[in-house]
């Protein structure tokens, strides 16, 4: 209610701009990497996705909460996302899923937040300047002592982050209907969609921790190897075992992260984005088919592989197979036997989507059919 | 894929005349389609009847033909032009039934035209409720139980299936046309009936009603590489049982989880798929059941649609423009998106746009002008207009849309008095859709409802009705608070209240509240509509206001021209006034200027970011345009405001603006009020020796009466300050003029501050129109439109033929003189309209308008001159003499002097009527008066009168009948005038049906006519039919029927009842009914025409060749 609205908090960015409006969700104080989604649906799904570990997130749609939380969307056991900044927050759920109100499930997972700022005039900063470090508090006042606190924060580039989202112990997703294979998930911060989708399509997925080794994979009796999405630069992450299970010639099929640290593996390299990818309307192009997909990003890291030709790797011929039409990012690799034989593949995106369309689904299927060794 | 090397020409097909349920939203759509296939190298070919359409401008297309858009025509067309390609899915229903008519009548086949964008088995698919609902089927979704029927006996059969209520919904039709809820037998059979006979496939659906369910819209878009994309998701706040076009609608949906939109997703991609549309735009519905999220596909349109345009305006992703690309064979991913292209490049239009701001959708509505019209929504549309508002949240976006409405009663508004008591009562009658029934939801909510109690009776989402609460919190503490503090106002501006709204609530005016508004620095931020939520920069300046921290406006150098639009359609203000609007835009800019545009009709051409340098979507008040102003002064010079060319809202807001400072460049607020104040004009027209009809003002009866005594019967009354003659009424005598009296003194539109104004009404008088342009020395004669109905009959309503058909060059020379007597004595800078009266030799003034009227484009096409654009620039400043020097207009001579040769264009105008039921399902009364009722017009052109006129009907009405049965009945007056054209008819071969007393005329005249039975005596012993009966039951082809006068009782009373049976039966039957005498001489000479046989096409283009070659 405006009269008894909440209490003041600000949001400063690394660069010293300021950002006054109201503490959202916990009270207290928070800090990570301020980047943009431009998302209008699927806010549940984009905070417990833990790719956003240690990100401050701005929702460019005013209106969030709309649909509160329910049991069914989440993608992970908890919020991840280091700070929630959003224009006008519900006041009132309704949607019959629901089960709960947003700013209940923020407050008690004590994700701290701030609301009613000009999130469009900070998204406009975030695209200009860069995505950079920033400060949330409704107990500070003073904007020039937590832009101090902000520039102690450590950057997002060269941070090592799987392990923080990784389960400890192996679990098992089992396959749908009748199994048809076994898939080694190493969970680099997998979403819950994902196993989902494979089990549809009668995989047991065995749900690994981000340090399984070859031999953790084998004694799955895996006909496949999958690698997720993950926080995190990529630059620093070991990619010795998906070296050996490209050696191992085991199918591979990578998302996110996932792409990452295959293109890594095959020799290219990784950058930083200026403001990254962040949404669920992003067109790609897959280039074996010239067709357009509207696929879900969440990256802010990228592949740097030539578009224009292939390239030859210890493990076989790789190319670009997607690209983002917006400014032509990698946003998938196929790395082909000698004979041509599809070997692995990888998306930069979302073809679990959650939240998002569903475009890209036949890759799971791509999945399928490699390990059937048809393709 | 490039585009296609086979397709040089297309043929598009436009969407006829302004109706309820197709309004300018398809001009806007066209417009941009021709000109895509234009720039794209192609030869356009153009078929619209509507006169007052941009696209209809010769500019826009290589071959524009306004001619009817009827399978006969529009084959003359292709027989002439042979065009390789025909594009029907951006006109609307009625180029969609053309296109289809033209398919299986094999004349596509016979010249070899190849649908593109949709072809026939794809609009078949989507319109044909049993192949559709396979689909849905197919592709794993739901439809509403229903059964196909057509018959009234299958419908009971449906009946005793589903059970009452059921939704009656005819094929093929738009707007809903003849559809309804059925909740007994007797609504089933009156709409059942109508919908049968409103489909051109005598076929009805008979459905289970979901009424109450949420109801989403996607649109969706789709090229032949079977790339899908979802431009838009829209919702409606009014559940299901209001019709899409008379609900308020936001953009994007606001209360769906990711998995129940992409659920939605998936089914419109997969139906888009089997429908088969393969290169273009369409849209599908959805019900939502609120209670477990069952998911029902209510309809699909296979063409672009008016919630297109809005979606269009809500994203700028212009859906139209790329439909056209497509339908020519481009992917999306080659397309731009215009509004990302800058200096780092464009991003493709294979996209899904994302939106930071909400965008709501308030429908208009015209019934006060309707007596005894059904107020009550349902599942055909009854609104003529639409406002659109962009937010940076709901409550901003809902407040700003209200007020665009420009109805006084149309925002919130807290200033009377709610109590606990009228909570029920509240809650009763909000569970009834009607139009302000959001107003009465907030009442209900003073009153004490909770949201859940709105929402059980109206099924509005509890999340809408919180934000209703949260508005109506923020002015419980507007009304509380001991001062108005920064903060206080902030809030309430950042849920959207004006400072009218601001001024009531703390008892003051909205000049203080801006004052204090201003002095606190609390105004209003330019946000951009960019297609990406600001993930790229955006280069196309498409600006909505907020109350939020950053502007984007940018810095010009150019002098600026902000032009005033014409704000939500209506009765009497429609697409006329956008189409001079533009046509400002496009001069100025020609001439140099920095072009603003300020409009809130999403339907509209001038919404376009296309059209100008700079667009701003917002409401056409005092208020939200100074703000405009002052941020466009931040940014650069400005030269200026023109109010001049969109219709009153401008003209209206001239004098506010004046008085804060701003430049009206034209005519000056001050020479406005001269034409518009009675008195001061009566001034300017004394001085000028003209005369007006003898006229009072009283405030009472008595005094009426005194001044009727005076100036003699019949009288014409109107209260003061009213529009498209609002509550103007023929008095005829005594008791008619006090109760007249009565009605509007009660209804408090007649006191002291407001007196009713009485007039000699001038009986049989010929009314003319007259356009022109003055510069304050040259006068320019645009045209002089002879009306074929007498004086009596509102010019919008009437139809009318320029060049003149009667009158002498005496006569125009007058007119002439008169004109520029007034445009000198009111000072007018740029156009003025008048309407003269023209009775036993005597000229009368019937009232001037020193703007832009609603005949501008039709003078501008029959003369093939661009009126509004040189109105434009004599605006800022240029002669008329420069302007023919600039060959803006003729070397010599104007539109008053026109060539021997100079063809003839008859306008048409087209009744809403068939959309309008009374409560218990009769008609509206048809007959035409002083006030205005028509939403559209047609233009027939051609060499002579007669086929002029017989192209004017078939546009606007169907053809005019060459053979069969004519039905005649004529007031006494009217008998002697009707002798000769009936016997020419009777020669011609028709069989003439009298009622008795017409007969008996005719036969003395030696004209053989058949008596049949009226009304109200029923069916004759041997069961012989009424006319009416005659009429339902087809077999009569024409009526004549000039209504009598007189009210009272007694025979003349029944005869009048009578009138009103025949002419509401006609609609029903879509007979051509002919209700004046002038009309009916000229339907004549429109059937010799047909008969003739010799009535051909011709493009607007060579027309002008013809115009010009006689000048
Ligand atoms: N089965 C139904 N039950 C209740 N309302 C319905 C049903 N079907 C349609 N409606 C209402 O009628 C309106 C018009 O129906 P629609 O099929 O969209 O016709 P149109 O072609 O005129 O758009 C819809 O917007 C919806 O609100
Ligand atoms: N004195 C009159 N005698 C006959 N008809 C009149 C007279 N005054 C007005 N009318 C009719 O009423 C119509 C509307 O009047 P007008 O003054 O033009 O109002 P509006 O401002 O709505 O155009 C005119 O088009 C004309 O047909
Ligand atoms: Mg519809
Ligand atoms: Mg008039």
């Amino acid at each position: 209610m405006p009269s008894h609205a909440p209490a003041p908090a600000i949001l400063v960015l690394e660069d010293g701009r300021v950002f006054r409006g109201r503490s959202y969700g916990a009270a207290g104080e928070t800090f990570g990497e301020a980047v943009f989604n431009t998302g209008m649906t699927g806010y549940q799904e984009t905070l417990t996705d833990p790719s956003y570990h240690r990100q401050v997130v701005v929702m460019t749609a005013p209106h969030i909460g709309n649909t509160g939380v329910n049991g069914e969307d989440d993608e992970s056991r908890r919020i991840w996302v280091a700070g929630y900044v959003v224009r006008d927050p519900a006041r009132r759920t309704s949607n019959w899923r629901a089960t709960r109100d947003l700013a209940d499930e923020l407050a008690d997972q004590g994700v701290v937040g701030i609301s009613d700022i000009d999130t469009r005039a900070l998204t406009r900063h975030l695209r200009e300047r860069g995505s950079m470090r920033c400060g949330i508090s409704s107990t500070e006042s003073d904007p020039q002592a937590l832009l101090a606190r902000v520039l102690e924060q450590p950057a997002m580039k060269g941070a090592d982050l799987a392990g923080e989202v990784s389960v400890d112990a192996a679990y098992v997703v089992p396959a749908q209907g009748d199994k048809r294979f076994t898939v080694a998930a190493l969970d680099l911060g997998i979403k819950g969609m994902t196993p989902e989708l494979m089990a549809q399509r009668g995989i047991e997925v065995h749900v690994l921790p981000a340090t399984a080794t070859l031999d953790d994979i084998r004694a799955t009796g895996a006909d496949g190897v999958f690698f997720s999405n993950g926080p995190g630069d990529p630059a620093t992450a070991d990619v010795s075992t998906l070296q050996a299970v490209l050696a191992a010639d085991l199918p591979y099929f990578g998302i996110c992260f996932g792409n990452q640290l295959f293109g890594r593996a095959l020799g290219f390299g990784t950058y930083k984005l200026k403001y990254g990818h962040r949404g669920i309307n992003q067109p790609v192009m897959d280039r074996t088919t010239g067709k357009v997909e509207v696929t879900a990003h969440n990256h802010g890291f990228a592949v740097d592989a030539p578009l224009d030709r292939p390239t030859t790797t210890p493990y076989g011929e790789a190319t670009v197979s997607h690209v983002c039409l917006n400014d032509d990012v990698v946003e998938g690799l196929e790395l082909r036997a000698a004979d041509g034989r599809l070997r692995a593949f990888s998306v930069q995106y979302h073809p679990e989507a959650a939240a998002g369309p569903h475009d890209a689904a036949y890759l799971f299927d791509r999945f399928t059919s490699l390990m059937a060794g048809d393709l | 894929m490039p585009k296609r090397e086979d397709i040089k020409s297309v043929l598009v097909i436009g969407s006829g005349p302004i109706i309820i349920g197709q309004a300018c939203e398809f001009d806007y759509s066209g417009t941009q389609a021709c000109r895509v296939l234009k720039s794209e190298g192609l030869r356009v070919v153009l078929v619209n009847s509507n006169p007052a359409t941009i696209m209809t401008d010769p500019e826009f297309a290589d071959a524009t033909y306004v001619e009817p858009i009827t399978p006969e025509f529009v084959e003359k067309v292709i027989a002439k032009e042979r065009p390789d390609a025909l594009l029907p899915t951006l006109g609307g229903q009625t180029a969609l039934n053309a296109a289809i008519a033209l398919h299986e009548r094999g004349i596509l086949e016979k010249y070899g035209v190849e649908m593109i964008g949709a072809n026939f088995e794809a609009i078949h698919r989507g319109e044909n409720r049993e192949l559709f609902n396979a689909i849905v089927a197919k592709v794993g979704g739901e439809v509403a139980r229903s059964f196909v029927c057509h018959t009234i006996a299958d419908c009971e059969k449906a009946v005793e299936e589903l059970g009452f209520p059921v939704v009656v919904r005819p094929s093929f039709t738009m707007g809903g046309t003849g559809s309804g809820i059925a909740y007994d037998a007797d609504d089933l059979q009156r709409i059942a009936g109508a919908g049968l006979a409103a489909s051109p496939t005598t076929e009805v659906l008979i459905e289970e009603s979901i009424i109450g369910w949420k109801e989403y819209e996607l649109e969706v878009m789709r090229d032949r590489k079977d790339n899908v994309v979802i431009v838009c998701s829209i919702e409606n706040l009014d559940p299901m049982g209001v019709h899409t076009g008379d609900s308020i609608t936001v953009a994007p949906a606001m209360t769906l989880t990711d998995r129940e939109y992409q659920h939605l997703r998936d089914l419109a991609i997969g139906i888009i798929r089997e429908v088969g549309v393969d290169t273009g735009g369409c849209n599908i519905q959805y019900a939502v059941n609120p209670v477990d999220g069952r998911v029902i596909v209510i309809e699909m349109n296979p063409r672009v649609s008016r919630s297109s345009a809005l979606a269009s305006k809500a994203t700028g992703f212009p859906i139209a423009k790329i439909a056209a690309k497509v339908a020519i064979g481009y992917t999306l991913d080659e397309i731009p998106n215009d509004i990302t292209a800058g200096p780092h490049g464009s991003t493709p239009a294979a996209f899904e746009p994302t939106l930071d701001y909400v965008v709501v959708k308030v429908p208009r509505f015209a019934f006060e002008k309707f007596p005894g019209a059904d107020p009550v929504l349902t599942t055909h549309m009854k609104s003529v207009g639409e406002a659109m508002a962009i937010g940076r949240n709901f409550t901003e976006a809902l407040q700003k849309a209200l007020r665009s409405l420009e109805s006084k009663d149309a925002a919130f508004d807290w200033s009377h008095e709610v109590v606990e008591l009228d909570k029920q009562a509240l809650l009763t009658e909000i569970a009834k859709p009607h139009d302000g029934r959001l107003k009465k939801v907030m009442d209900a909510l003073r009153a004490g409802a909770t949201a859940d109690e709105v929402f059980e009776a109206t099924r509005i989402d509890p999340w809408y009705v919180d934000q209703l609460s949260l508005i109506n919190e923020v002015a419980q503490e507007l009304i509380a608070a001991p001062e108005l503090t920064p903060e206080l106002l902030r809030l309430a501006k950042r849920h959207g209240f004006s400072d009218v709204q601001l001024g009531r609530i703390r008892g003051t005016s909205p000049d203080v509240i801006r004052g204090v508004r201003h002095a606190l620095g609390v105004r209003p931020v330019y946000k951009t509509v960019d297609t990406c939520a600001a993930e790229f920069a955006a280069a196309t300046p498409y600006h909505y206001s907020s109350y939020d921290e950053e502007t984007e406006v940018a810095p010009r150098e150019r002098e600026a021209v902000i032009i005033l639009g014409s704000g939500p359609n209506r009765i009497g203000q429609g697409i006329e006034f956008d189409y001079s609007c533009v046509h400002a835009s496009l001069a100025l800019s020609e001439a140099g200027y920095e072009t603003v545009m300020v409009n809130c009709n999403p339907e509209t051409v001038s919404t376009d970011y296309d059209t100008s340098d700079r667009l701003y979507f917002e409401p056409l008040t005092l208020e939200d345009v100074l703000e405009i102003v002052h941020a466009e002064e931040q940014a650069g010079p400005v030269a200026g405001v023109i109010c001049q060319l969109g219709g009153q809202t401008p003209l209206g807001l001239a004098q506010g603006l004046a008085a804060n400072g701003v430049r009206i460049v034209g005519t000056s607020p001050d020479a406005i009020d001269l034409a518009e104040e009675r008195g001061a004009f009566g001034r300017v027209l004394a001085r000028a020796g003209l005369t007006a009809p003898k006229h009072g003002t009283a405030t009472s009866f008595v005094e009426a009466r005194e001044i009727a005594a005076e100036i003699g019967y019949p009288v014409l009354v109107r209260p003061s300050y009213v529009l498209g003659g609002r509550g103007m009424e023929i008095v005829y005598g005594e008791e008619a003029l006090r109760s007249y009296l009565e009605k509007y003194v009660a209804a408090g539109l007649i006191s002291p501050a407001a007196p009713v104004l009485v007039d000699r009404f001038l009986d049989d008088a010929v009314e003319i129109d007259v356009d022109a342009l003055f510069d304050g020395e040259e006068l320019f004669l645009g045209g002089v439109m002879e009306h074929i109905e007498e004086a009596g009959i509102h010019s919008g309503d009437s139809s009318c033929a320029l060049p003149p058909i009667t009158l002498g060059d005496r006569e125009i020379d007058r007119i002439r003189e008169a004109t520029e007597a007034i445009a000198r004595g009111v000072g007018v800078r740029g156009l003025l309209n008048i309407q003269f009266a023209l009775s036993a030799d005597i000229l009368y003034v019937l009232e001037a308008n020193p703007r832009a009227s609603r005949t501008v484009p039709f003078v501008s096409k029959a003369t093939a001159t661009p009126l509004a654009k040189a109105a434009a620039r004599v605006m800022l400043g240029e002669s008329i003499a420069e302007l023919r020097a600039a060959g803006v207009l003729p070397a010599e001579g104007d539109g008053g002097r026109l060539p021997a040769d100079q063809p003839i264009a008859v306008k048409e105008a087209v009744m809403p009527f068939n959309r309008f039921r009374t409560p218990d399902g009769l008609q509206v009364d048809t007959v035409l008066g002083p006030e205005m009722k028509s939403t559209g017009e047609v233009m027939g052109f051609d060499r002579d009168f007669g086929t002029a006129f017989a192209k004017s009907q078939a546009a606007a009405f169907g053809h005019l009948p060459t053979s069969g049965k004519v039905f005649v009945s004529m007031a006494n007056r009217d008998k002697r005038s009707m002798i000769f054209p009936v016997k020419a008819l009777a020669d011609m071969g028709f069989e003439i049906l009298a009622t008795q007393g017409t007969a008996e005329v005719l036969r003395r005249n030696g004209v053989a006519a058949t008596v049949v039975r009226k009304h109200f005596e029923g069916p004759g012993p041997q069961g012989e039919k009424t006319t009416v009966q005659l009429i339902l039951d087809g077999e009569i082809q024409l009526i004549v029927n000039t209504p009598y006068g007189a009210a009272g009782g007694g025979q003349v009373g029944q005869a009048r009842l009578d009138g009103y049976e025949i002419r509401t039966a006609a609609v029903r039957a879509n007979v051509p009914c002919i209700t004046t005498v002038p009309g009916f001489g000229a339907a004549v000479q429109g059937i010799e025409a047909m008969l003739r046989g010799d009535v051909g096409v011709r493009s607007l283009q060579e027309w002008a060749e013809v115009v010009r070659a006689g000048r």
